[in-house]
């Protein structure tokens, strides 16, 4: 069936060749992943808007607040643009394996791992300029974080495990080494109610962006997003990850060394968790602590899928999730609705998005006649 | 639903199918075509790849849904909507792969096949009328044998088992026999052929063996470009003339002839095994000699560890022991290795193992060199323009029909996804070229056209390694041949001087 299809597809361009298909057939793929993934973020918000009416509220009220807790003013800007610049580095460390055909979902413990070793670069060069210091926290959260999943991409290539799976598992590892560590041997004996590292120094903060709120985790992501744009799609290497993406008997049959680019696009990936860690522990929290496992990580995932693991989609999609996150605290000050509700929210969003998957393609108005 | 009458209760009966018209989109796919099949006849339906021929049965089994046109079953109008309808009114159809359940017995995969299995099967019962429906057959089959054990040819007639015993009186064979050697294939076309004779059964193939339609088919109808070309009786035609109707007017890459004479061992093979998906050993321990200016041919059915052999050549699969040389250096399959070497690779179903679908022609056709100048600058920006203007000359060089460069690959038929794969690969000066049913399922055109870059490639001087499970493109193209039988290389000559009846006794493993 496929075979007779793709004859004619072929064949309409050199028997008969067709009339101008029109806007909506020549672009409709683009338009397809615009428009399936709002629709899927639309049905979405309307289921929760039904899960709130159990609540007992009206949702029209709580479209609106979710809008003013995220977009509705500068300040909710600023805690949007806030929150959406660890998710962009998050859901780098899903997009960017699967431009190779791997599912990783570990960024969180990446992103544990980044804090964990930027934490540490600078509690270990306390007293040298903030500037040396803050470049090493960048290297050591990207290494941290890098290595962590590239464990992952290596359990694969070498021991046949899948990397899913091992990704995943691996969170809860680094989650317990975090523990351990600020439990133990790096526990600051100040903290005692919430264990923690020693602070790595306001000095060696790395501040906000001037004029705002938003620290530089922001412009961070930003780079990281658009090198990761260029590296796919404009770059020897990101070609290579896309034959071998696309069909990896193709790629070995051209001689590409598949376990060379697994394991330096799953570095690549983790250390872009890793650097979200960073930002964390560099921006946020000026510590290691428990705190730092707040999902982030996953949350990335929810972004890399809802944005079809394109890195320059991921900037728009992390600043709506970074919204809906945001949005949080005023949904549960003015309707009283529980802070997780937005988890719920994601929860949703994200089954919406895995079912939409099925409509690629199948759209009949966007579809070319042939 | 079905309108009229059903068939007779038994007996054959015949199928026409008039003025068929199939429109998918602008594309006309068949173009008022009629096909006529008498009662207890063996029909055979000729055309190239793209011809209608599937189309035309997937509306006579009610896959597709003709835009114009009416199917007459056993003389009556019948409107069929699905396939569930075609097998109602006793139309069944055999596909070119197989459709049985591998871990299964043959007996469990017939009574999978009914409509009415019980949720408790009365086995004992079964088996018995089994074999009472056995009896009747003119192929014998091992009920109690799993699926995976038995030969090509056997789960072949499994196939036509399972149509006979759901009571199918026409069938529709879809190229039965291009897994089977030309031995199984007699076998079975031979019985078939006996049960068309004795008016039980009628038969509309699918093919492109003019031998087998000169050996077994009374009537033939030829497609082209979703035509009607001609039809007739088979005794009346002959190879040539079916060949002409089939091709028209299209002109075909003539072959250049063999000149040169082989020279230094240029590919060398020792002792190489190989494991299967399964982790059975599929390649056992075979050691061969390529010699640069001479193609060696491996014939066998498929299945004998013919393709482990390929992937391991190409990269795609590690060998558990032995070694090869290529110009005498020890030979990895990396990407250093291929290039220093020339190596080209044309590997059986371009689009699952040497294409990338989502990715465009002009990116396909760049796999070996986007890492180098002009594709790359400074060793690591793509230069997008150098693929476009490179693949526009290609696709010019190698007929390779396809709307623009940028279209995805997987958007082409099969035909010219190989000739963008021969672009890629045969683009340079070849030294070693591994080819492994290179022509599967093309039409004539892209079949000359392979044919004639492969025996120019070894008359400039490469080592060819042939694997095709078509004896007669073997026989053709190769100096050497040798048969692989489960693993192994079990006969070798020189194809000048090779007799095909032992060739095909070795492939079938005596």
């Amino acid at each position: 069936m496929t075979t007779e299809t793709a004859d004619s597809a072929a064949a309409v361009g050199t028997v008969a060749p067709a009339a101008d298909p029109g806007f909506l057939q020549r672009h409709g793929s683009t338009i397809e992943y615009v428009l399936i993934p709002g629709a899927a973020v639309v049905g979405a918000l309307a289921v929760f808007g039904v899960f709130v009416m159990l609540f007992g509220k009206n949702p029209l009220d709580l479209y609106f607040y979710m809008y003013q807790g995220a977009f509705g003013t500068w300040f909710s800007w600023q805690n949007t643009l806030t929150r959406a610049a660890p998710l962009i580095l998050t859901a780098l460390c899903t997009a960017l394996p699967a431009q190779l055909g791997m599912v990783i979902i570990g960024g969180e413990g990446a992103l544990l791992m980044g804090a964990l070793s930027a934490t540490s670069a600078a509690l270990a060069l306390q007293g040298l300029p903030p500037l040396v210091i803050q470049i090493a926290m960048v290297c050591a959260g990207v290494i941290g974080g890098g290595l962590w999943i590239m464990l992952s991409g290596a359990l694969r290539q070498y021991r046949g495990v899948n990397e899913t799976i091992s990704s995943l598992l691996l969170v809860y590892i680094a989650l317990a080494i975090l523990n351990h560590l600020v439990e133990g041997a790096m526990r600051d004996p100040a903290s005692l109610n919430k264990p923690s590292t020693r602070e790595i120094g306001a000095a060696n903060m790395i501040g906000t962006i001037p004029g705002t709120d938003v620290h530089w985790g922001l412009v961070f992501g930003l780079i990281a997003a658009i090198a990761a744009y260029i590296l796919i799609y404009h770059t020897v290497f990101g070609f290579a990850a896309r034959v071998a993406g696309g069909n990896i008997r193709a790629a070995k049959i051209v001689g590409l060394g598949v376990t060379k680019l697994i394991l330096t696009i799953c570095f690549l990936a983790g250390g872009a968790a890793g650097l979200a860690g960073m930002v964390e522990v560099a921006a946020v929290q000026g510590r290691t602590n428990a705190n730092l496992a707040a999902g982030y990580g996953f949350t990335g995932i929810l972004v890399a899928f809802l944005a079809r693991q394109n890195p320059l989609a991921i900037i728009p999609v992390a600043i709506l999730l970074g919204g809906i996150s945001a949005s949080g605290g005023l949904l549960q000050r003015r309707l009283g609705l529980p802070d997780a509700s937005v988890l719920v929210l994601q929860g949703i969003i994200f089954v919406f998005v895995l079912a939409s998957d099925a409509l690629y393609g199948r759209i009949g108005f966007l579809k070319g006649k042939s | 639903m079905i309108i009229g009458e059903t068939p007779p209760p038994s007996g054959a009966f015949g199928v026409d199918a008039i003025a068929m018209t199939m429109r998918f989109g602008d594309f006309l796919a068949l173009d008022n075509v009629e096909l006529k099949v008498r009662p207890g006849s063996f029909h055979a339906l000729l055309g190239e790849n793209g011809a209608g021929k599937s189309t035309l049965v997937k509306c006579i089994m009610g896959y597709y849904h003709a835009t114009e046109g009416d199917i007459l079953v056993g003389g009556r109008e019948q409107a069929i909507s699905n396939p569930k309808d075609a097998h109602a009114l006793g139309l069944g159809m055999v596909y070119q792969h197989f459709t049985l359940v591998p871990a299964m017995t043959v007996a469990e995969n017939l009574v999978l096949a009914r409509d009415d299995v019980p949720a408790v099967v009365n086995w004992p019962k079964e088996m018995k009328e089994l074999e009472v429906f056995l009896a009747r057959m003119p192929f014998k089959v091992p009920l109690g044998a799993r699926v995976s054990d038995i030969s090509a040819g056997e789960r072949q007639k499994c196939e036509i088992l399972k149509q006979l015993y759901l009571k199918r009186r026409f069938l529709i064979l879809d190229e039965p026999t291009s897994v089977l050697t030309p031995a199984e294939a007699d076998e079975v076309l031979g019985m078939l052929r006996d049960m068309v004779v004795k008016g039980e059964l009628t038969i509309l193939m699918i093919t492109h063996k003019f031998r087998e339609v000169m050996a077994f088919a009374d009537d033939v109808t030829i497609l082209r470009r979703g035509k009607l070309a001609g039809a007739g009786k088979v005794s009346e035609l002959t190879p040539d003339a079916m060949a002409r109707t089939m091709i028209g007017a299209e002109e075909l890459t003539v072959q250049p002839p063999r000149t040169g004479e082989a020279g230094k061992a240029r590919l060398e093979l020792a002792k190489i095994r190989a494991l299967d998906d399964a982790g059975a050993i599929a390649v056992h321990d075979v050691s061969l000699t390529v010699r640069a200016g001479e193609i060696v041919g491996i014939a066998g059915v498929s299945g004998n560890g013919q393709r482990q052999l390929v992937e391991v050549l190409a990269g795609q699969r590690e060998a558990e022991s032995g070694e090869i040389r290529v110009a005498g250096d020890p030979y990895h399959a990396s990407r250093e290795e291929m290039r220093r070497h020339r190596m080209s690779l044309l590997p059986e179903e371009p689009l699952k193992n040497a294409c990338v679908g989502g990715m465009s022609v002009a990116d396909n056709i760049a796999f070996r060199e986007f890492d180098r100048q002009p594709f790359a600058s400074a060793g690591w920006w793509l230069n997008r323009s150098a693929f476009r203007d490179d693949a526009k000359k290609k696709i010019g060089q190698y007929k390779i029909k396809t709307r623009t460069p940028e279209m995805p690959i997987s958007a082409l038929s099969g035909g010219n996804v190989q000739r963008a794969v021969l672009a890629r690969e045969l683009a340079g000066d070849v030294e070693v070229l591994i080819a492994a049913n290179p022509c599967f399922g093309l039409d004539f055109a892209a079949v000359a056209q392979i044919h004639a870059e492969i025996m120019a490639a070894r008359n400039r001087g490469a080592a060819v390694l042939l694997v095709s499970e078509d004896l007669d493109e073997l026989l053709e193209l190769s100096d050497r041949l040798v048969v692989m039988f489960h693993g192994e290389f079990v006969y070798e000559a020189r194809t000048s001087e090779a007799d095909l009846t032992v060739v095909g006794r070795h492939m079938a493993g005596h």
